[in-house]
């Protein structure tokens, strides 16, 4: 989701890769590009700006005569500048002591309200709760309805009067939770513009009446610099516990996550990542920052200065790489080094060159846990050799796995493939080879 | 300009007035304020255009540009500073070949096909109801097809637009053939001999392989009604869109070959810079702008009367 960001940043720093020293002049051309790469990304012109000074200020200091290489620590301060930027904690929702715990969704039209309340009542769901869904939004065209089949899809109740006011239905939605045993309520507004005076005072009654506990300002991830004032205006109003990003799996580049978080203060609770109804994660603002700078090789030398990344097995790696001798084994051990790093984007940035994904290449998880097991039932000989791999051995290794035997295949061909890219890799780093090489791995 | 035009143009005005406030209140503050153009206010105008999501690169652009023409014309008031303002932003929107002609007003081949594509949320159906009204207010029979059979209520939702403008809807079950939609609609509008058809689809983000493969096909099964159809492809966009739109143009443009943007949602944004930035980016003209909620509430693009009321002085 944020690759494109990414792929811009790491291209502006490689720059300053190699560059003796950290200079004011360096700095500044480096640190223009940046905030070029922002504001392309819909990071608010201000939000940009506060950024770029306050790396500017940690940057030239004493910081830097600590420093490994002037790149490494560069992208180091703009990580951690990030991180500071986006947030420092995960947020959880509050209930409500006495149900039913109420949760009120806004936000501008087509930002994603109907869909993630639907999504959210699906995820309290799961966690054994009792939600009831409102339809509020007595506006659009068969709003109501849409909310209606979303409801029955995820069996959840939707409450609704037609014919009514949003103030009314709202507050007797409470009552009904309330009669019905239902200890969440999630009240779908209509959508509004911040500068409709009489929607706004709709909204606001509808707080007054129904006393939520939480307030969601919903914003679409592909918003640009207005994101700002639209959420300065529903805040002023509503004084929105957090927000959430919609349309996240597309490849807007996403800055109105950093603008948002920087402007109002709140945090950003979900991210909305597809039309799915499960398709719904948490906020995370440390990976999203790993996300948004996902430079593989630089990122991962910063880590080594944290003593989470062995060099020296990467250089033996890169090495492997280069006499085409890389193995299932080798393979594998990446996977777990990978792993301690945490987030999947940087696992993928960690084999050399693996960070220039192509735009819109999605990472999946599920996909690795079930590489991982694949390999983990293969014997050693095995992962040195898959060609011994026979019928009767790949199984063994789907039935060890929980796998099928056409994903052991799959896996296998995917490796074969991955191997072959490696060495017109190994001839000339990077070029379109990665790329396809990205693209032979699941999930990539 | 006739008493009609003046009415429409008055209305343009009033949708942009926050656009117009937000875009240039602030330039036109800063240089009353001063004798002569110098770099704070270059620097003012250059955050103005960010702030207005025109993007880096034409913002850039356009700065030059006017440095350049500071230094070589020797511009040095307020007024002038604006003229130089509105010229560079008209420049930048491509010369459309209809755009003194009412696109309403659709001549040739019946039925006209128009296919509407977009991303979520963008308002899609909303501006299909609208267009729907507009053709029915001239005499023109209408049908609509229903191909958005994914999203939930998306049926019925059309439907309510299509009983307002009293036009004529195709629609099948939720869940089935978007395409099966288009070509029912085609045919149909086809052998009633009707004036336009309006080809609704789902939203779908431009990074769905599949949705735009899906899209591909709706157009490909259009097209074995009527070869020459879709006569228009509009992709709707949503004013506060970012740079994010951009792309979106390309990819479905690489898709379906859209011939028009509409932008919507103008009265609600203070700005409007994205209509700038992919038409002068994709040369794709901007067909509509989407300045309100109410059914009149769509208007015909012309980069003119959008500079004009963006610079009109004496605002409502």
């Amino acid at each position: 989701m944020f690759e494109e960001l990414s792929r811009k940043l790491d291209g502006v720093l490689k720059r300053l890769r190699g560059e003796g020293k950290l200079s004011q002049g360096n700095i500044s051309e480096t640190l223009r590009e940046v905030r070029r790469v922002l504001l392309d990304a819909d990071v608010n012109y201000k939000v940009a700006k506060r950024f770029i000074d306050d790396v500017q200020q940690r940057a030239i200091g004493k910081e830097v005569l600590q420093s490994i290489t002037p790149g490494q620590l560069i992208v180091k301060i703009i990580r951690d500048e990030l991180v500071t930027l986006l947030g420092t904690s995960n947020s959880e929702l509050k209930f409500s002591s006495s149900p039913p715990t109420v949760i009120l969704i806004a936000g501008l039209q087509g930002s994603g309200k109907t869909t993630f309340s639907a999504k959210l009542a699906n995820e309290l769901k799961k966690q054994g709760r009792h939600p009831l869904l409102v339809a509020a939004d007595v506006y659009r065209p068969a709003a109501i309805d849409q909310l209606t089949t979303l409801g029955s899809q995820i069996d959840i109740p939707v409450y609704s009067v037609r014919e009514s006011d949003a103030v009314s239905i709202a507050s007797h939605s409470v009552d009904h939770a309330r009669k019905n045993a239902r200890d969440v309520v999630i009240i779908d507004t209509a959508g509004r513009l911040h500068v409709d005076e009489e929607m706004m005072r709709e909204v606001e009654a509808i707080k007054y009446r129904t006393k939520p506990s939480e307030i969601l300002f919903v914003v679409d991830a592909m918003t640009g610099q207005d994101a700002v004032n639209t959420a300065k205006a529903f805040h002023d109003r509503l004084n929105f516990d957090g927000a959430v990003l919609t349309k996240m799996d597309g490849d807007a580049r996403g800055g109105a996550a950093i603008s948002l978080r920087a402007t109002v203060g709140k945090p950003i609770k979900f991210l909305s990542t597809g039309e799915k109804l499960d398709a719904l994660e948490k906020f995370h603002p440390d990976r999203l920052a790993s996300r948004i700078l996902g430079m593989g090789d630089i990122v991962s030398l910063v880590e080594k200065a944290n003593e989470q990344f062995d060099q020296e097995k990467a250089a033996k790696l890169e090495s492997k790489i280069r006499k085409s001798q890389f193995t299932i084994e080798d393979f594998y051990e990446q996977l777990q080094e990978m792993k301690k790093m945490g987030p999947l984007s940087q696992l993928v940035g960690m084999i050399p060159g693996m960070n220039k994904l192509p735009q819109g290449a999605a990472v999946d998880d599920g996909a690795m846990v079930k590489i991982e097991a694949i390999i983990q039932s293969m014997t050693r000989e095995e992962r040195q050799k898959p060609q011994v791999l026979n019928g009767s051995r790949r199984k063994r290794i789907a039935m060890g796995s929980g796998t099928s035997v056409q994903e052991v295949n799959r896996m296998l061909k995917q490796f074969d493939q991955m191997q072959k890219m490696m060495k017109t890799m190994s001839k000339g780093f990077g070029g379109g080879g990665m790329r396809r090489m990205a693209r032979g791995i699941p999930g990539f | 300009m006739g008493i009609l035009d003046k009415l429409r143009f008055e209305k343009l005005k009033q949708g942009l007035s926050k656009t117009r406030d937000g875009l240039f209140g602030s330039v036109t503050r800063l240089v009353t304020s001063k004798n002569t153009i110098d770099d704070e206010v270059i620097e003012q105008l250059e955050e103005t255009l960010i702030a207005a999501d025109v993007g880096v690169e034409a913002t850039m652009e356009i700065i030059e540009a006017i440095r350049k023409r500071i230094k070589e014309e020797r511009y040095a008031d307020v007024q002038e500073l604006q003229h130089l303002l509105r010229d560079e932003i008209q420049r930048q929107f491509v010369q459309t070949s209809n755009e003194f002609t009412d696109p309403f007003n659709i001549t040739g081949q019946k039925p006209h096909v128009i296919m509407v594509v977009g991303v979520n949320g963008v308002g899609k159906t909303t501006t299909i109801g609208k267009l729907a009204h507009h053709f029915a207010q001239r005499g023109m029979k209408v049908t609509l097809g229903a191909a958005d059979t994914f999203r939930a209520a998306a049926n019925e939702q059309l439907e309510v637009w299509a009983k307002r403008a009293d036009v004529h809807l195709i629609r099948h079950a939720k869940d089935g053939d978007p395409a099966a939609v288009a070509f029912d609609a085609v045919q149909s509008a086809t052998a009633r001999g009707d004036d336009v058809v309006i080809i609704d689809t789902a939203g779908r983000l431009h990074t769905r392989v599949n949705l735009m493969e899906e899209l591909k096909k709706i157009r490909r099964v259009i097209q074995k009604q009527n070869p020459d159809a879709p006569h228009e492809t509009l992709l709707i966009l949503d004013a506060t869109t970012g740079q994010n739109g951009i792309t979106q143009a390309r990819e479905f443009g690489a898709a379906v070959g859209v011939t028009g943007l509409v932008i919507t949602k103008l009265d609600g944004t203070a700005k409007g810079g994205i209509a700038l930035s992919i038409t002068r980016t994709l040369k794709i003209p901007v067909r509509f702008v989407g300045i309100g909620e109410q059914l009149d509430d769509l208007q015909p693009f012309s980069r003119k009367e959008f500079v004009d009321a963006l610079f009109e002085e004496t605002a409502t």
